[in-house]
């Protein structure tokens, strides 16, 4: 097991392993995310209470869940960073950052744009909304100070202690509407119990979300790849692959 | 595992559990300030504060929701099902307000224990179904109340 981690840090191998993945990656990804932002759009019932507005679900969901995940993944990586010192944990964080931050953004304007004509208006200091945009500037934050540092090991650790101090914040976005007050409703999908739509509306959303996941996997390899490349520019194996497009 | 790694990673979840903690309590003290709205129950306990900008939250109250006929105002009760509040509002109110739904207002809370409300926010629940559903939900638990009503009769306490 051990050696299959070590050989994970290796940039040639993953920048190797990745290129197979890819299409894969990407071909899936845009298959389910059609599948299901169509079928969620144009075919599933409207709900009884909100009418049609409530389909911005099928891309706010997605989305949010998504920009937490990231954000798990990356402290995972800075994790690793920290404890392993390995060069593809870091390239990682680096390469995914502005994604997440993307992601964020995103469920905070699909959620305001579904919260004007459900609630009444587009934005509401409650927890979970401020918890969400704390986790847009987390994203910014690493991003900023991963440019402010020119150094790369000196920008990989404090990149990492930074994701890892904001990794407190997920658990707060998630049971916000538990433990507090909120104008955001609770969640509708719960690990211990069925989700509390039915199966022609959660099924659609399970694709998008599954699609988005793939998507996000083929971004984040396109991006390390990059990352890699501009890393390793002076390496023999990269002379190598830029004079024989493979390698 | 390399003793070195071994002391990073126990230092790495010394910090992550302090720091979880110290979050953890802060929230806790200011739990009250980061709860969005007063439950009818506090305010009826006294715990809002009067003559203060604050927001309710809760139920509409079935069969509570009176409007004027002649102007814009309505009132209505707002209940947690443990107590409830009276809440006067003027104003357009959103497209989800209706009894039995949940609403979170924004407004001043008066001498005589009245919510005098400024702006009306809906709040929807988790719950999502198609409207086929939802009405055959509704007969299906008039009916029940029906029988249950029924029963109530035949038995004898």
């Amino acid at each position: 097991m051990w050696q299959f981690f070590h050989k994970l840090g290796s940039p040639k191998w993953f920048f190797g392993i990745s290129t197979r993945f890819m299409p894969w990656l990407l071909a899936g990804g845009v298959l389910l995310l059609m599948a299901g932002v169509v079928w969620g759009l144009a075919f599933a019932p409207k709900d009884y209470l909100q009418g049609n507005s409530y389909r911005i679900i099928f891309i706010h969901v997605p989305t949010a869940f998504m920009a937490q995940s990231v954000y798990i993944m990356m402290a995972s990586a800075a994790l690793v960073t920290l404890v392993w010192r390995m060069k593809l944990a870091d390239v990682f964080v680096k390469a995914v950052a502005p994604v997440g931050l993307v992601l964020t953004f995103l469920a905070l304007f699909t959620g305001a744009v579904w919260g004007k004509p459900t609630w009444g208006t587009w934005w509401i200091w409650d927890a979970r909304l401020t918890s969400m945009l704390i986790l847009l500037f987390l994203y910014g934050g690493v991003i900023a100070l991963d440019r402010a540092i020119n150094d790369e090991k000196s920008a990989a650790r404090a990149v990492a202690v930074l994701v890892l101090v904001g990794v407190v914040n997920i658990p707060i976005i998630k049971y916000s509407v538990d433990w507090w007050n909120t104008l955001h409703q609770p969640a509708t999908f719960k690990l211990t119990e069925k989700p509390s739509m039915p199966a022609e509306m959660w099924v659609p959303l399970l694709l998008s979300v599954l699609g988005l996941y793939l998507i996000f996997g083929w971004l984040a390899c396109v991006r390390m790849q990059t990352e890699i490349l501009s890393r390793e520019q002076r390496t023999r194996w990269v002379k190598e692959f830029v004079l024989k497009g493979r390698v | 595992m390399h003793p070195i790694r071994k002391k990073r990673l126990t230092i790495v979840l010394f910090l992550l559990a302090g720091l979880s903690v110290a979050v953890a309590l802060t929230t806790y003290a200011l739990r009250q300030n980061i709860n969005l709205f007063y439950d009818p129950s506090q305010i009826s306990a006294g715990e809002a504060p009067v003559d203060v900008r604050i927001r309710a939250g809760g139920m509409v109250e079935e069969g509570s929701v009176v409007r004027d006929p002649e102007s814009l105002k309505v009132e209505f009760l707002v209940t947690d099902y443990s107590a409830s509040v009276p809440v006067e509002y003027v104003g357009i109110l959103p497209d989800l307000f209706a009894e039995g739904q949940g609403i979170v207002a924004m407004g001043r809370l008066n001498n005589e224990g009245r919510f005098v409300a400024d702006q009306v926010l809906a709040k929807h629940d988790e719950n999502y179904m198609p409207p086929e559903v939802a009405s055959a939900l509704e007969k299906a638990s008039e009916a029940g109340a029906k029988s249950a009503t029924e029963s109530t009769k035949s038995a004898t306490y």
